[in-house]
């Protein structure tokens, strides 16, 4: 079966996944472009009946991006990407399907006091901040959702493996399992405490909660959740993105080595969130700061196999020097260039979050803009561009159409890139000047005068996103309902100038991988957690305060 | 060898840098948070969050000498203030924050002095800084903490020595 076969039945699925990713991508933009402008010291403008406050902006800014905009193209893109590495329809469409609906049911679910100013709890969700019952269960449904589509994914690799015995999983499939296989682990200290804390507290079950354990449980999973956001993304960097630049990938096994370091290293370290917490001895904090550099190695890998594949690429288009290479690149597919930008920007995300995670330094910048200029770099610009960059070639085959306007997609990722540039280097500088995040600023009483040479660009740069991302929904929206040319072929696999087989073939086996990430974990965690639980008295009341 | 003796080259050759870069970088946090003495939150006791102002030494919040140039200040943060909201210290005095939270999280933020620390109820917070320099900073709450946080401040004025 050919590869555009293979991906056919997954077609409307996936596009029923994109669909919904994008319509929360649209709230995620208005709500941003708000706050934005709020710091640049426009007024916030609540009403009764859409947005009620800032920070019920904000609260639906964090949900709708990071949660809903993130997980559902992942839940699209990830079992299409494998159905063709596979050549092969994947496992139980209807397994899919019912997955689909599971999602978007707890989607809607927590939506209704989302929306309704009842869950103005922030995507953190801290207790005992106590949003309504249904916010919790909605988004617990949705992470049960994700793990069916593990399910679904290991039971195409089964099948794969028994039509094809010894031989090594496609790259785009096998990084796509462990991606989820990754995610599937680390979020149990999410659904922990959902199911244990969150929901009996909420429904009035239990009459209190512990803030401390269900924060720490909040972030063994809200670190990992990154990387659950960003490998997809690599999935794109490593399997396709060397082909459309024309190129080929430098190292298969190097990449299949990566990605098993981020399956055993995303998630015994969220602690590094929590450097400023009580309740948590500085021992832990140091000893996971040290594993948050271990996991800078399969980062470093990564920026190495893919600019090396890029290299090559811009070589073989005529490219010369140190670094001119660059920009003999097929800048002109709106496609590629987006993940490039993307790229770009993730160089400095990814030094930035060094920095949150250097323990001492944390003391500098934790809960300060400095965070937030940090996570649109990285979540905000190197997952969600290189999202938009496949995007605008996986809509025009689901819908089979071309691209309403290649000239339009160039101009957006280049406006997002800009406009990240301008908004999150003010951020940065904020928040090193002491400014708070999440903070209705332009209302603060403590209001820094030196704050303000910088605040107007917060705005500036959050229009420019806007901009940019009504016109990446748009060209969208267009190619689905008027554009006709036929839609040009997806972009094929790239192909390694060093193949699988080179690598040992541990790196083509999951469970042993999967042991030492429960090691890791139980190690990083188990003694904290442990004492969390046995001198926790579940005596917090909650509160309903905004 | 099976495999191409370039690629393989070129792959150890960044692969041993990726160790010791990360690496290098955790020598120096090392270096400058130990030789510095720069301590992070750490665990300091647990509180009943509903008797916050029944338990010591928060039944009394405010600021206490504790030594010729150390004072302690024992500090209650809710919505949407922290008591006390204004610390009269001289200049060159160390203080321990000790401080808790008795409604919803919140934080204790005082740039300039390196105090960053959580008050997370049924948890009691402590840390040290040194003010060396006269004037007055800010201290915000950092953590969302309701409708009207941004309005929870204070400030740590530090004065001449008399």
């Amino acid at each position: 079966m050919s590869l555009d076969t293979a991906s056919d039945p997954e077609k409307r699925l996936t596009g029923a996944h994109m669909l919904v990713a994008n319509v929360a991508l649209l709230g995620g933009i208005v709500t941003g472009l708000l706050q934005g402008l709020e710091h640049a010291g426009v007024e916030f403008p609540a009403s009764e009946y859409f947005l009620q406050s800032y920070y019920h902006s904000v609260s639906m800014h964090g949900v709708l991006n990071v949660l809903v905009w993130t997980t559902f193209f992942i839940a699209g893109f990830l079992p299409f990407i494998s159905a063709r590495a596979y050549a092969m329809p994947l496992a139980s469409p209807r397994l899919g399907w019912l997955t689909f609906w599971l999602m978007l049911a707890g989607l809607l679910i927590a939506a209704v006091p989302l929306a309704g100013n009842a869950a103005t709890v922030m995507f953190t969700f801290y207790a005992p901040l106590k949003a309504h019952w249904a916010f919790y269960v909605g988004l617990t449904l949705v992470v049960v959702g994700t793990w069916l589509i593990t399910l679904r994914l290991a039971l195409s690799q089964r099948d794969w493996r028994a039509r094809h015995p010894g031989a090594r999983t496609p790259l785009a499939a096998f990084m796509s399992l462990v991606t989820m296989t990754m995610w599937t682990l680390a979020s149990v200290g999410l659904a922990a405490s959902m199911l244990f804390m969150l929901i009996p507290w909420s429904l009035g079950l239990v009459a209190g909660t512990d803030p401390l354990l269900t924060r720490t449980l909040f972030w063994l999973t809200g670190h990992p959740i990154v990387y659950f956001w960003l490998l997809p993304a690599y999935v794109s960097w490593y399997t396709l993105v060397p082909r459309q630049a024309g190129g080929r990938l430098f190292s298969d096994p190097m990449a299949r080595g990566s990605f098993l370091l981020f399956l055993i290293l995303s998630a015994p370290l969220g602690l590094h969130h929590q450097v400023t917490d009580p309740g948590i001895h500085e021992g832990w904090k140091l000893f996971q700061a040290f594993l948050t550099f271990a996991v800078f190695f399969p980062s470093l890998l990564t920026f190495f196999n893919v600019v090396a594949s890029l290299e090559g690429a811009g070589r073989a288009r005529g490219g010369k020097g140190l670094a001119a290479w660059f920009f003999r690149l097929p800048w002109g597919d709106p496609s590629l260039a987006a993940q490039l930008l993307a790229m770009l920007m993730f160089c400095a995300g990814g030094i930035g979050g060094l920095i949150n995670a250097s323990y001492n330094m944390n003391l500098v910048v934790h809960n300060t803009a400095y965070v937030v200029g940090h996570f649109h770099t990285t979540v905000g610009t190197a997952v969600t561009l290189t999202y938009m960059g496949i995007s605008y070639w996986l809509v025009p085959h689901l819908a089979g159409r071309a691209l309403w306007s290649a000239r339009m997609a160039l101009v957006q990722a280049w406006t997002w890139f800009v406009g990240m540039l301008i908004f999150s280097t003010a951020l940065h500088e904020l928040g090193i000047r002491g400014m708070p995040r999440r903070t209705m600023i332009s209302q603060a009483s403590y209001f820094q005068p030196e704050w303000s040479a910088l605040l107007p660009w917060v705005g500036v740069g959050g229009t420019l996103l806007f901009v940019s991302g009504i016109l990446y929904l748009l060209n969208l929206v267009l190619t689905v309902t008027v554009s006709r040319a036929p839609a040009p072929a997806v972009p094929e696999f790239a192909v390694s100038t060093a193949p699988p087989e080179d690598g040992p073939a541990i790196l083509n086996r999951l469970r042993p991988w999967i042991v030492t990430a429960v090691v890791f974990l139980v190690i990083a965690y188990g003694p904290t957690l442990a004492r969390l639980v046995a001198t926790s008295r579940l005596n917090a009341p909650g509160f309903r305060v905004w | 060898m099976k495999r191409g003796a370039t690629v393989y080259l070129y792959e150890l050759a960044w692969i041993l840098p990726s160790i010791a870069i990360p690496v290098g970088m955790l020598a120096a946090l090392l270096v400058t948070a130990f030789g510095a003495g720069i301590h992070v939150p750490s665990i300091a006791g647990r509180i009943d969050p509903t008797r916050v102002t029944e338990t010591a030494p928060f039944d009394q919040p405010g600021v206490v000498k504790t030594g010729p140039v150390s004072y302690e200040v024992r500090m209650i943060g809710q919505i949407w203030a922290f008591t006390p909201n204004e610390i009269r210290v001289p200049v060159g005095s160390t203080v321990t924050f000790v401080a808790t939270s008795k409604d919803v999280i919140h934080g204790l933020f005082i740039p300039g002095a390196n105090v960053n620390i959580m008050l997370i109820p049924g948890q009691i917070s402590r840390v040290t800084a040194r003010f060396d320099r006269e004037g007055e900073f800010f201290m915000a709450c950092h953590e969302y903490c309701g409708i009207a946080h941004h309005t929870m401040g204070g400030k740590v004025i530090v004065e001449p020595r008399s």
